[in-house]
């Protein structure tokens, strides 16, 4: 799976943070999305999925 | 004389009234004429109070279509919004709220920094102590009680006076401010009154916070006056927008969700008998969609055509997305009038969606996850002190919620 994010259009929702947190964190000065991990691995794929679809700007996209 | 009739003109004529009255006995549940609107189709039209007839959105997949769709504009001084009610003489300064990208985005990224996942755990520990001293009063003080003056009003109050870097002791004022702006039924010189009255006082705020600046929030728009990145009346109205729904908001959450779980003793049981995290944010999450209290729909307007269901929203008509039918909306969530604490309900739109999607869901989660997860278990025998009949409901409210909750236990 591979995962990007769009900086630009992010919201700073923050709902990505707490579907998977090992993978999305946000930028101090704004709370803009910040990508840790652009490879998860297979058992994190539900959680991202879950952020990609719960992301309110669209700003998630995945790659199988 | 045989004429075909314009579809839009058919749709128009049938119209039925918006806001719509909900079922007697059943408080808890959208108006049933949502629910026939959302089986019959995707759109309908509706009547508002101006006699204007704009779309009504009903499913959860076309909801969040179009709130993420650049093509549609919450910009209330566009000809085709549909207004909740008049607009105020000398029009109304509003912040972001009602505002398109990218003017915004450049005002709501000044104040996302602080309602950051991160930096809302941080205040987890404050919090919670907020709600165990008040627990503390109210188990001291008089047995009944109303439990929205007494908890449900000063929990998120407190909240964001503190994160703003807003003396608690002027709550009077701006929660009486707050409520007539939030009323569907003042008149507009009440509410635009009501309005300055609060733009003023913040005003007043942010002429301290630009002399002597500390660490909250309000000193940080302060810093970005003083930089010239924001105006004085722009600071001021942010703050009216993050005060209003800051308290407003989480308090209602807390009462009626108190109460629908007095309804739904089962599912108190599992709140009051548990500390596990997982499912306490789980119940946050179907409170949130259950009752959905920002009731009045999301408005918007169309700035371009655009085809939904076979039908042409024309570019200039109204747009009303209603959110809490959405969030019953059996193509998404099975059983969707069923309460159940342990179902994922987390997809709901009860903090709406697209780019406006509530900034403070963050902190309003983790408010309501500490009192959820506090209260029951506190007072393990806290119920309603009248019958659900004498409970007086804000129909008439742009946010659903009680205007009491006499509790004892
Ligand atoms: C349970 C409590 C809450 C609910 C149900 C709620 C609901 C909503 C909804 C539905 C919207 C979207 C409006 C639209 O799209 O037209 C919204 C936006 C907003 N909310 Fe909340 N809210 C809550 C708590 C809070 C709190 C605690 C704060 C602030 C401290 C807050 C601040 C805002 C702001 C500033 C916006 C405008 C965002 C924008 O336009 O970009 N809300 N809220
Ligand atoms: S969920 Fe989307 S909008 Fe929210 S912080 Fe993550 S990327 Fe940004």
């Amino acid at each position: 799976m591979k995962v990007t994010v769009d900086q630009d259009r992010c919201v700073a929702s923050g709902q990505c943070v707490v579907a998977a947190m090992e993978v999305f964190d946000q930028r101090d000065e704004d709370g803009v999305v910040v990508l840790l991990d652009p490879e998860p691995r297979a058992e994190r794929a539900e959680d991202v999925r879950h952020a990609a679809a719960v992301c309110p700007a669209l700003a998630i996209a995945i790659e199988d | 004389m045989t004429s075909t009739v314009n579809p839009v003109d058919e749709h128009a004529a049938r119209a039925p009234e918006f806001p719509m009255a909900r079922a007697a006995g059943c408080p808890f549940d959208p108006p049933p004429t949502l629910r026939d609107l959302q089986r019959e189709g995707p759109l309908a039209r509706v009547r508002l109070w101006d006699g204007s007839t704009p779309w009504l959105v009903t499913r959860y997949a076309d909801q969040r279509a179009l709130l993420g769709d650049p093509r549609v504009s919450a910009d209330i001084h566009r000809p085709g919004y549909p207004r909740q009610a008049p607009m105020p003489p000398g029009g109304t300064g509003v912040s972001f709220i009602l505002k398109d990208d990218p003017e915004h985005a450049r005002l709501r990224r000044m104040v996302t920094a602080p309602f950051a996942i991160k930096r809302v755990e941080a205040m987890r520990p404050g919090v919670q102590k907020i709600v165990d001293d008040l627990i503390d009063e109210l188990l001291a003080g008089p047995n009944p009680v109303d439990l929205v003056e007494a908890f449900a009003l000063p929990v998120p109050s407190l909240v964001i006076c503190q994160l703003l870097g807003v003396p608690y002791a002027d709550h009077d004022f701006f929660q009486d401010n707050s409520k007539v702006i939030i009323n569907r039924n003042v008149t507009p010189e009440q509410r635009s009154a009501a309005h300055g009255n609060l733009i003023e006082y913040l005003d007043g705020l942010m002429g301290e916070k630009i002399a002597r600046p500390v660490d909250d929030l309000l000193s940080g728009l302060a810093e970005r006056v003083t930089a010239g990145e924001l105006s004085r009346n722009e600071a001021a109205q942010m703050g009216v927008l993050l005060l209003i729904a800051g308290h407003e908001t989480t308090a209602n959450m807390i009462a009626l969700g108190t109460l629908a779980l007095f309804e739904h003793p089962e599912q108190l049981a599992l709140l009051r008998d548990t500390d596990d995290p997982r499912l306490i944010a789980s119940a946050v999450e179907e409170l949130l969609r259950y009752l959905h209290i920002t009731h009045s729909g999301r408005r918007r307007v169309a700035v371009e055509d655009i085809e939904i269901g076979g039908e042409v929203i024309r570019a200039g008509e109204g747009l009303i997305l209603a959110n809490d039918i959405a969030n019953r909306d059996p193509g998404m969530f099975a059983e969707p009038d069923r309460l159940d604490l342990r179902r994922d309900a987390r997809r709901h739109v009860a903090f709406g969606f697209g780019v406006h999607q509530c900034l403070g869901q963050p902190l309003a989660r983790m408010e309501l996850q500490v009192v959820y997860g506090t209260l029951y278990r506190r007072i393990p025998t806290l119920r309603a002190a009248v019958e659900l009949e004498r409970i007086p409901f804000k129909h008439d409210g742009s946010v659903y919620g009680v205007y009491e909750l006499p509790v004892t236990w």
